[in-house]
């Protein structure tokens, strides 16, 4: 009895102070986090009991010197049994509506429900699907299209929170292609390979691929959905702390797959102003540059016979992305 | 022992043929036994294969930078690595070499219900995996998309490499499926007289549940990999988005396999631990029923929780929570065996052997497998660890801790029936503690890695990484030793080892009444049980000194 209240308060005490996650940077985070600890908790103590009969039963049943008898014809019990069984069924019950209640909260449930209007919303006002449909032969686009047109937005991922507005306070278009992310700016036309976000608003992200499966993950804020082509998929999020965090390509998507990485950079108001005013600044409406232009020149490229500053560079400027910008990148991406 | 009593013709039969009698493991020989071993011996090769792939991903990823080989033979290698593992190593193992060796001698009859079906189906092994070996050497390199060859990326990588992986998988499925029909055939129709559903031994429900699955799901990843086959070589775009297909819908029918397959390669090795555990312990084995049962409900379940596999792809938010929940159901049926494997062991006189140690570790790291399965399960988290190495984690304890595990510890239980000969009990023991200490080093860690953000698949990495992967890769390296004395230590003993009585562990099933290595045509007449599987502990009531049923001798346990 004293060993199981000695256990259970081992198990809450590590399970409340791991710090096996990185730092919550997001409104959600916080509650993945605590649903992981609760579940680190029942497996740590099913850990501790199931490793404590194997190693006790190892010394203190062990077959002693000249012992060749047999164990007691022991072949079941079925009070034990159900409890063994009944147990486990409502701990596993237990997580699954835990889950269920914090996926509901973080708006997995219904992301049509955002999804779709911001897909019609950016029909409407800034036509955020003109830029898809500059690229012209690429059928993976013409299939959104129809998917749109026919009213059935097929927005797989993470929505609008419960007590969150439908239509986000900013929607970034996210297009992942090997070997990398880019982001338009349906609002203000700014395409870029860094996503800037305000911190505290909510952000919409629509996610689409160009050639491969890729897929769109920020660990801090334990977001992720896979950027499928000829679908859209979205997250949705409210960034939370300042500072720059990585965005990883989660999904194989070819021999660069490691070498696929991005940076989200949460902005305080004033610096998201900052640096919008400069994008926008950098844009020449002349020669405006869209998703389109900005893939093809990417595909452009070779990585694999370039080093990073001939590969980057080009690219950078192209969208008024300055070298002091890619200063911050880890240095081993891309040889 | 003396149990020359039923088996004299066996005893005088074996001990000249063994030393000229090498030669029928390279023919097709009908015999299950003979196929057994092949199976076994062949999977192990392409474990040594596997293991050796393993270990040059590790080298690449002891260090942050691309060093040790290219990213595309990188990808190559993990993606081949997977393949053996499971396609050439666990499925063949599990089911081809111990359901095809224990399935007569515990069901009591002469051989499987098709012979030369059987012995077709472990000849497509060898060819199988030659294939995808070669494909290493041709230009483009062997296949690269993971063993999950996801398209588009599948359809744009290498064309030979993936076909050939394609036909290879084909032809590796097929034997699976030609192994099943057989396995359940043998099940439902060969038992001895008097053998019922319900006394029959736990190998054969896990058998019998593992053939299910087999038989339902293997045609879907057929029917998927033909069709990937069309959009690769013909052009048509099943799965290919730039021709308006849907590459969601073959990871449907990739998982609708691929899924039930972790069960496929757990099921055996749960049905030959529940046959080892109670030998070791000498205890009857503690809820018959609800062990063999649960191998149903985890045969049922296992088919309806593919899509948790998908939960960041294309999958809308109301299966997520379906998935999620009946995935979480299956920790309930898989709950009951471990429970009951722990009671099984409580109160008995545990022989700490070889295939003990490896039996009692294979409990211990499968749970930390299926604990981290149901977190795995939960949609809200899978979103931040899906394709990390939390996953890589979780799937090589349920994979490694779990089956290589069991099979080892098979392999060290039945290695007298098998070969005649005992296996070194000390270097056993050096195996498993090498074979424990480098798999935890190389698994434990990378939990946390792929918590905090590394993602699966990659050869670069965040330097931040950099320590825990070069723990990481000590322990790959200390796993790979651990093979050795295991090798030297099976070859040198199958040459040339203590010679094995018929049941040196004094077990109950009725492969133990038969010699070591059992004649050609196992049992001359149908045996007759007097005891069930399971009897440890209870005393023999008809004769006069009551000795426990485990010690009498094999006459005493056949009637005939």
């Amino acid at each position: 009895m004293l060993g199981g209240i000695a256990l259970t308060l081992f198990c809450l005490w590590f399970s409340q102070n791991n710090h096996l996650l990185p730092v919550p940077a997001s409104a959600n985070a916080g509650a993945i986090d605590s649903l992981f600890n609760a579940m680190l908790t029942i497996a740590l103590g099913l850990f501790v009991l199931v490793q404590g009969v194997l190693i006790y039963a190892g010394i203190r049943f062990r077959k002693r010197p000249g012992d060749e008898t047999d164990g007691p014809p022991i072949r079941g019990n079925i009070p034990l049994e159900i409890l063994w069984t009944s147990i486990p069924a409502v701990l596993v019950l237990g997580i699954a509506l835990y889950s269920f209640e914090i996926y509901s909260e973080m708006g997995g449930l219904d992301p049509m429900a955002s999804g779709g209007t911001m897909v019609a919303h950016n029909h409407g006002s800034h036509g955020g699907m003109a830029i898809a449909a500059t690229m012209g032969e690429d059928s993976a686009a013409d299939a959104l299209m129809d998917l749109d047109s026919k009213g059935k937005a097929l927005a797989y991922g993470v929505g609008a929170g419960r007590d969150e507005a439908a239509s986000a306070d900013l929607d970034v278009d996210v297009m992942g292609l090997q070997y990398a992310w880019i982001f338009t700016y349906p609002d203000t036309g700014i395409v870029s390979g860094e996503l800037h976000v305000p911190v505290d608003k909510a952000v919409q992200l629509n996610i689409k691929a160009q050639d491969v499966l890729h897929a769109f993950w920020i660990p801090q804020f334990r977001l992720k959905q896979d950027a499928i082509p000829g679908q859209q998929t979205s997250l949705r999020f409210k960034p939370t702390v300042t500072g720059r965090y990585p965005i990883v390509c989660a999904e194989l998507c070819g021999a660069y797959h490691g070498a696929m990485r991005a940076e989200v950079v949460v902005d305080s108001p004033e610096d998201y102003d900052t640096w919008q005013a400069s994008m926008v600044a950098a844009v020449d409406p002349a020669n405006k540059v869209t998703l389109a232009a900005a893939t093809e020149d990417f595909q452009a490229l070779n990585p694999k016979t370039m080093s990073d500053r001939d590969f980057l560079e080009p690219y950078g400027s192209e969208m008024g992305v300055t070298s002091q910008s890619f200063q911050g990148l880890p240095h081993h991406h891309l040889h | 022992m003396a149990q020359l009593q039923v088996r004299p013709l066996a005893e005088e039969n074996f001990p000249e043929k063994t030393g000229g009698n090498w030669k029928k493991y390279f023919t097709f020989n009908t015999d299950h036994k003979v196929i057994g071993i092949q199976y076994l011996v062949t999977s192990f090769i392409f474990f040594l294969i596997g293991g050796a792939l393993a270990t040059g991903v590790r080298i690449e990823l002891a260090t942050p930078d691309v060093d040790f080989v290219s990213r595309e033979l990188y990808n190559q290698l993990f993606t081949i690595h997977a393949t053996v593992m499971i396609f050439l190593w666990i499925v063949p193992a599990g089911t081809g070499a111990f359901g095809n060796y224990l399935l007569p001698l515990l069901l009591g009859c002469n051989d499987m219900a098709f012979p030369r079906l059987n012995a077709i189906a472990f000849w497509m092994i060898p060819p199988g995996g030659l294939l995808l070996m070669g494909s290493f050497f041709i230009n483009e390199g062997a296949a690269a998309s993971g063993w999950t060859s996801y398209p588009p990326l599948s359809l744009v990588n290498g064309k030979s490499g993936e076909f050939i992986w394609i036909l290879s998988i084909l032809v590796l499925g097929t034997s699976s499926i030609l192994g099943a029909i057989n396995f359940l055939t043998t099940i439902i129709k060969m038992r001895t007289p008097g053998m019922k559903f319900n006394n029959m031994p736990l190998f054969c429900w896990a058998m019998f549940a593992a053939s299910i699955l087999i038989l339902v799901s293997t045609p879907v990843l057929a029917g998927a990999l033909i069709l990937l086959s069309f959009d690769l070589l013909a052009g048509t775009s099943f799965f290919n988005p730039s021709g308006g297909g849907d590459p969601v819908v073959y990871q449907h029918m990739f998982w609708f396999y691929s899924h039930p397959a972790v069960y496929i390669m757990i099921l055996p090795v749960f049905g030959t631990i529940s046959e080892i555990l109670p030998v070791h312990a000498r205890k009857p084995i503690f809820g018959y029923l609800a062990i063999a049962y649960s191998s149903l409900a985890i045969s049922f379940l296992g088919l309806i929780v593919w899509a948790h596999h998908m939960f960041t792809s294309g999958t809308p938010a109301w299966l997520r929570m379906f998935f999620m929940i009946a995935t979480m159901v299956i920790a309930v049926p898989t709950g009951i065996k471990v429970f009951s494997w722990l009671a099984t062991l409580w109160g008995g006189k545990l022989r700490l052997n070889s295939a003990m140690l490896f039996a009692m570790g294979f409990i211990s790291m499968f749970v930390i497998g299926g604990l981290s399965g149901v977190m795995v399960a939960s949609v809200p988290f899978d979103i931040h660890v899906h394709d990390t190495y939390f996953v890589v984690a979780h799937l090589h304890y349920v994979l490694f801790g779990g089956s290589v595990f069991g099979l080892y510890a098979s392999i060290y239980h039945w290695f007298p029936k098998m070969t005649g000969r005992m296996i070194n009990e000390t270097w056993g023991r050096i195996h498993f503690v090498l074979t424990l200490v480098g798999f935890n080093l190389c698994f434990l860690p990378m939990h946390y890695l792929g918590l905090m953000g590394m993602p699966r698949r990659v050869a670069e990495y965040d330097p931040q990484f950099a320590t825990i992967n070069t723990i990481c890769s000590i322990g790959s390296y200390i796993l790979a030793v651990s093979t050795i004395p295991f090798v030297i230590n099976a070859v040198v003993c199958w040459r040339s080892g203590e010679k094995a009585p018929a049941n040196p562990w004094n077990g109950l099933t009725l492969e133990w009444t038969l010699s070591s290595p059992p004649p050609e045509h196992n049992f001359p007449t149908p045996p007759v049980l007097k005891t069930g599987p399971y009897d440890y502990g209870t005393l023999d009531k008809r004769g006069s000194k009551k000795r426990p049923i485990s010690q009498l001798r094999a006459s005493d346990i056949l009637s005939n």
